[in-house]
């Protein structure tokens, strides 16, 4: 991970619902590691190290929502753990999906995927979210 | 409600191109942008083909922000371990008027913004749009009024939607359909830093000359699409493009982010990345429906620009869209221009935008390229053909142990056993709508 640890150990990402320590915020900073990040997985590092690389300015609310009855009870596949180009798609130890949308690239690839609609996914406010610098 | 002539949703080639041709023509124009600045939220898998363009603003050209000029171009195709490589450097890729640059959109996207601005137009980053704002009206689909931002409203005889390929605003107000898996793709890509210098030495390039470099074959694993390069002018892009409905149906545990490091790390490309720092990493969902699967591109009081309208093409050698979008703003802005000096912002006052687009190099290649997407939905495509064209290439560089055949037994040998079968006479048979 890169310059931001602070970031990576508020532990917010657990929650879909952001964490208030890093809410609100208009600074700029790099999103938290992902939950999964003990240090075990060189590959999820190499993701969300290339996360760090990106400019994030994080809302105070998550931009994606899960519709967890719909998405328990419609959806067998959960493609979304596959899809996500940032790997932001995880299950939890109650077995539901949970996003870490605070790292969101905001391309869409979860909700055109995403068969059940489960998602509720619109893009973050303006001037939130990533700002893309030389792509 | 305030109100002012034009409202542009989105801060893209296609948005800024409109504002800048409607201001030009002393139309009241507001474009609101939800990133930091133009470009934050976009990104390109590196190329603009600039030679049509050119001629639609000529004044915009001279001082755009262009990386490289790119004079060379490569296809690769890669199956274990091996790579095969078509290249063809020409001088007319290049030249006073070259055929297409590398570009990185936070720079060329705020150029265009600066010069919407010189114009007269009013660009506001960092606001966002929540809603079209819709009327009734007769089409059936609702005529579109205003914007609503947060708790501000703003009213607009017309406004051009230039939201990008995701089309939310749109699809909300029920002007469009949300675009479906098949007819989407996802892009990806790292950028990734590299002197000058280096990237001359690396691909053959004189200074202000680029590459643009395709991948086909095993580094998708079956998935259409494939993987580029682009050189810019300190920096590379690369990345991959998948196909989103193979990539979502797939049935393994693959994830679609470590195919990007499996194609860095393979043997044949990892020596062009040598010695570069990835700076940045980013994603974007690309429309590959083709001409099919447009939406229809006005109504009452709108236009769809760009990705919004899904003016993109894929043809597997040429990878296009910011043009498209370039010369969709373009006409939007004169058909706009026309209706409101005729105060007829009705779909009817507004159809010459279509009409521009079906006689522009837009629709015409679109419509050319009509029968592309389903071909691209065979998947012998990114499997069998690359593995054919790098087993025989290998063959005939082959040095074996035993007594050497001649070089043309070696290749009709190669030809008969991966080509001469009715698979690939059927391939052939629909390759010719292309």
């Amino acid at each position: 991970m890169s310059e931001t640890p602070e970031t990576t150990e508020d532990g917010a990402v657990a929650e879909t619902t952001g964490d208030s320590s890093v809410a609100g915020t208009t600074e700029e900073r790099s999103p938290p590691a992902s939950a999964t990040d003990d240090g075990t997985a060189p590959k999820a590092m190499a993701v969300d190290a290339k996360l760090g690389l990106d400019v994030f300015k994080l809302d105070s609310e998550p931009h994606i929502e899960i519709d967890h009855d719909v998405c328990r009870t419609k959806c067998v596949k959960k493609v979304c753990l596959t899809v996500c180009p940032a790997d932001l798609y995880e299950l939890n130890d109650e077995g539901d999906i949970v996003v870490n949308w605070e790292g969101c690239l905001e391309c869409g690839t979860c909700l055109l995927c995403c068969e059940p609609k489960a998602l509720s996914w619109k893009y973050p406010r303006g001037e939130y979210g990533v700002q893309y610098r030389m792509s | 409600m305030e109100q002012v002539d034009v409202i542009v949703v989105g801060g893209g080639p296609a948005g800024l191109s409109a504002a800048y041709g409607l201001a030009a023509a002393g139309l009241e124009v507001m474009v609101l942008e939800r990133g930091d600045y133009p470009g934050a939220k976009n990104v390109t898998g590196g190329r603009l083909y600039t030679g049509l363009i050119r001629d639609l603003y000529p004044e915009l050209w001279e001082e755009a922000p262009f990386e490289r000029a790119v004079t060379r171009e490569l296809i690769s195709m890669l199956a274990d371990g091996r790579m095969a490589t078509f290249e063809i450097a020409a001088q007319e890729f290049g030249g006073e008027r070259p055929q297409s640059h590398t570009v990185v959109r936070a720079r060329l996207d705020q150029y265009l913004a600066e010069k919407a601005g010189e114009a007269g137009a009013m660009v506001i980053p960092k606001m966002k749009v929540d809603e079209l704002l819709t009327e009734p009206a007769s089409t059936g689909r609702g005529r579109v009024i205003g914007i609503r931002a947060g708790e501000d409203e703003i009213g607009a005889r017309v406004v051009v939607v230039a939201e990008g390929v995701l089309g939310l605003l749109a699809t909300e107000a029920g002007l469009r359909e949300r675009p479906a898996p098949p007819d989407t793709a996802l892009g990806y890509k790292e950028v990734i830093e590299l002197p000058a210098g280096v990237i001359e030495d690396r691909w053959h390039l004189a200074p202000g000359e680029g590459a643009a470099q395709l991948f086909l074959g095993s580094l998708t694993k079956g998935i259409m699409g494939g993987g580029f390069l682009y050189t810019n002018a300190e920096s590379i892009s690369l990345g991959l493009v998948l196909g989103m409905e193979q990539l979502r149906s797939r049935n393994d545990e693959l994830e679609s982010w470590q195919l990007l490091d499996e194609f860095k790390a393979n043997p044949a490309v990892a020596p062009l990345l040598k010695g570069g720092e990835t700076v940045e990493y980013s994603a974007h969902a690309v429309a590959e429906g083709g001409i099919a699967k447009m939406p229809p591109l006005l109504g009452d009081g709108y236009l769809l620009v760009g990705d919004a309208a899904g003016l993109s093409l894929n043809a597997l050698i040429t990878v296009r869209g910011m043009d498209f979008a370039i010369a969709s703003g373009y006409h939007a802005a004169q058909a706009v221009t026309a209706a409101l000096a005729d105060d007829d912002t009705s779909a009817a006052g507004l159809v010459s935008y279509e009409r521009r687009l079906r006689e522009s190099f837009v629709l015409k290649d679109m419509q050319t390229a009509a029968a592309v997407p389903s071909l691209l939905e065979n998947p012998r495509l990114f499997t069998h053909y690359p593995d054919a064209v790098t087993e025989l290439m290998r063959d005939l560089f082959t040095i074996g142990p035993g007594p050497a055949d001649k070089l043309f037994s070696t290749g009709f040998r190669g030809v008969r056993k991966r080509f001469m079968d009715l698979a690939t006479v059927k391939d052939l048979l629909s390759f010719r709508r292309i």
